[in-house]
């Protein structure tokens, strides 16, 4: 009883601290000085008569959304003994994963910078710097010569590093046991079974309306449509951000996606909000990074080609430079197990008034880093809106994606969660592929890598990304995966080799997301 | 609460076996920690502290300090504590654990001895213990003072002298004052964590090349 009260202190003193920096905060005391012309503020009880003027005027609700947002993005407080590297990453081995697999990315950046004599980071003289500005909203034009610059790494260098990921206590043994996992992940981390599956996603059951199933020309809209939309909009009128997550993993019709998303989010497009986007363009424009190459080469390289996404390129630009600039990034390596790449300015070297992140961001991008963004165009057109939701959603869900950890929805529990439930529900499909030498995880990597942007359709895609924000997690991606592998099962066990397997998952845009899921945890006989 | 260290002297781990150590396959899946108190009088325990690796379970027992004639004896203060709530996965394995005095089957009044009996029933593990253990006393409370006759007792207060007209309460003054102060002591003790933003140092962001440490 006691841990628990002291505990909700320690979060509730850890949400005010946060909270205090934001917008939210300078917008209440305005509010309450402005508040106390009026004849119902008495002196006497200042602070009762204050809080009442909040409750009526919405600015509580403003105040319920921020303190959701934040529980739902900061890890629950660990022991006051554990130091801050705990939190980042409780285990040791995985730690120390994380920090060589960094320790290559720098090496290879510096190799890159120092082979073509490029510096990191260059001040742009004055004309290069009124061109850039000009040209802002057509940087896809610019043709710049980028052949000598390669990724600093694709998803499948990163897959080897999970491979090889060890945990020095456990008993793998030289002989093949019980110990030893059949799949490529080696490290026995806790993941979900389909019991347990079908109760964290029972809004998914097949009793419940879903749109991306029930919103099919099929069905008439009088059914369940119509009236999900109806909630949607009643939703939307309240401004309620933990009422949106629930109605979200329904789906969410497309005319409402984009404002609940931010609602979601907590992200309302505030005078100083597109302030701070103007002063990350500004930096663009100020410093040439070389990452900012990287960038150029992984949109022309990934978006430009695709046939969804290729008329964004200019929205990308705009997004991905700024994304690079902005400092307040740096906040979420405090639950991230990744740390930010350091430097030092020329000639101040071991100096740490001098010490600097690079990028300031503390993101290196990788091949297909774009990619995350790249849906998001389709439902934000304003670019600083944009790029407020993409941030959000990088710091809440991305980062995970492509950083070593133990959390449940990081990539490592991700993939063994994938490989898990292949094995124990088509056991026979992920013999025959592991003995063609067609390691599952091997096809469904880079899904999972990219939450299936550029794989699937666009409108699933988002269908797919409503439930990653109703249920804040992205276990639903590995499911999704093992679904698919579950859909052409047959195909698939007539392969003979990995080239083979390839070719029967190569298309996945005709796919239907939601009938895959619902069909591989509730309707599967197990 | 305050609590205080104190100076314990941690035992090696004894596995618990059936058979011998040396030449019988399976590992132990019982390891026993003794901790003493060396130079410490027996003591109220308030809280146990330590950093998992990978134990499943923990039991503790107490041997307390009871009057001079009886023997003391060995009583179970805290029956398999589930560390990790499946043993063969990594779930609660490194993680920071403090157990209290209330969570405790018996008081902890006058504690002579500790045994933290740890059990880890999976065979996938090479070793396991409990690191970092620190045991912690209550600490002093404040020392009691002799409050002056006139601060423990008030004077019965006099009749206040008659209010002089128009001017209003002072009594009602200066409770409003004194939740203004508070409010404002309040914003002033507040700061924030948030950056400022700049990521150059003075304008320069020309850098070396990335350093690894």
């Amino acid at each position: 009883m006691l841990q628990e009260e002291s505990d909700l202190s320690l979060i509730i003193a850890q949400i005010v601290q946060k909270l205090k920096g934001s917008n939210l905060y300078a917008q209440l005391e305005r509010q309450a000085w402005a508040c106390l012309q009026r004849p119902e503020i008495k002196l006497e009880s200042l602070k009762e008569d204050i809080k009442e003027f909040f409750k009526i005027s919405g600015w509580e609700k403003k105040l319920q959304n921020a303190v959701y947002s934040e529980l739902s993005v900061f890890p629950l407080p660990s022991h006051p003994a554990a130091p801050p590297e705990h939190l980042k990453e409780p285990l040791v081995y995985m730690r120390k994963a994380q920090g060589s697999w960094e320790k290559r990315i720098l090496k290879s950046l510096n190799s890159m910078c120092t082979e073509l004599s490029i510096p990191l980071a260059r001040k742009r003289p004055v004309g290069e710097q009124k061109e850039l500005l000009s040209k802002w909203n057509e940087m896809g034009t610019d043709e710049p010569d980028l052949s000598l610059f390669r990724p600093v790494y694709a998803p499948k260098d990163f897959l080897e590093v999970l491979i090889n990921l060890r945990n020095p206590n456990y008993e793998n043994g030289d002989s093949l046991s019980f110990r030893t996992h059949l799949g490529l992940i080696q490290v026995p981390l806790k993941v979900k079974d389909i019991p347990e599956l079908k109760e964290f996603f029972v809004e998914l059951g097949l009793t419940t309306g879903q749109l991306g199933i029930d919103d099919s020309t099929q069905v008439p809209p009088e059914l369940f449509e119509n009236e999900h939309v109806r909630i949607g909009q009643k939703v939307l009128a309240e401004q309620d951000g933990a009422a949106a997550q629930q109605y979200i993993r329904q789906g969410s019709p497309t005319a409402l996606r984009a404002d609940l998303w931010a609602l979601i989010l907590n992200i309302s497009s505030q005078p100083e909000d597109i302030l701070y986007y103007e002063q990350l363009k500004t930096n663009v424009i100020q410093h040439d990074l070389l990452v900012d190459s990287l960038i150029y080469k992984d949109v022309k390289l990934t978006a430009s080609n695709d046939d969804y996404y290729f008329v964004f390129e200019d929205y990308l630009y705009q997004v991905l430079l700024c994304f690079s600039r902005d400092t307040s990034v740096l906040g979420h390596f405090a639950y991230n197990s990744a740390s930010p790449p350091k430097s030092y300015i020329r000639g101040k070297l071991g100096l740490e008034e001098y010490a600097v992140f690079y990028p300031p961001n503390g993101v290196i991008p990788f091949h297909g880093f774009s990619m995350y963004v790249a849906p998001l165009c389709f439902l934000y057109h304003e670019p600083s809106k944009l790029y407020q939701i993409f941030r959000e959603m990088y710091v809440r869900f991305f980062f995970r994606l492509h950083s070593i950890s133990s959390h449940p929805s990081g990539i490592v529990s991700l993939c063994l969660l994938f490989e898990t439930l292949l094995q124990t529900y088509l056991p026979q499909l992920f013999y025959h592929l592991r003995e063609i030498g067609a390691q599952p995880l091997r096809i469904s990597f880079k899904w999972m890598v990219r939450a299936f942007s550029g794989y699937l359709a666009t409108d699933q895609l988002l269908l797919l990304w409503d439930r990653i924000l109703g249920y804040n997690s992205l276990e639903i991606l590995a499911v999704l995966a093992a679904a698919v592998f579950a859909f052409r099962a047959v195909n698939l066990m007539e392969v003979t080799s990995l080239a083979a397997a390839e070719a029967v998952l190569a298309d996945l845009s005709t796919l239907k997301v939601m009938p895959l899921l619902q069909i591989f945890l509730f309707a599967t006989v197990t | 609460m305050s609590r205080v260290s104190v100076p314990c002297h941690v035992k090696g781990t004894v596995a618990l076996q059936v058979g011998d150590v040396r030449t019988s396959q399976g590992r132990p899946g019982v390891l026993v920690i003794d901790v003493t108190f060396p130079s410490v009088a027996p003591f109220e325990l308030q809280e146990i502290m330590f950093k998992n690796y990978y134990t499943a379970f923990l039991s503790i027992r107490v041997r307390q300090h009871s009057s001079p004639h009886t023997p003391a004896k060995w009583v179970t203060c805290l029956r398999d504590y589930c560390l990790m709530p499946d043993p063969h996965s990594e779930e609660g394995a490194q993680e920071y654990v403090s157990l209290f005095k209330h969570q405790m089957l018996c008081d902890m009044a006058r504690v002579l001895e500790l045994r933290l009996i740890l059990r880890q029933p999976s065979p996938l593990w090479v070793s396991f213990t409990v690191e970092e253990l620190q045991i912690y006393q209550q600490g002093p409370k404040s020392p009691s003072m002799t409050f002056p006759k006139w601060l423990s007792h008030p004077v019965p207060c006099e009749q206040p002298p008659p209010l002089i007209e128009g001017l209003p309460d002072p009594s009602r003054v200066s409770s409003e004052v004194q939740q203004m102060w508070a409010l404002t002591e309040m914003i002033r003790a507040s700061h924030t964590s948030t950056r400022i933003g700049r990521f150059d140092v003075d304008g320069c962001y020309d850098l070396n090349l990335l350093s690894y440490t």
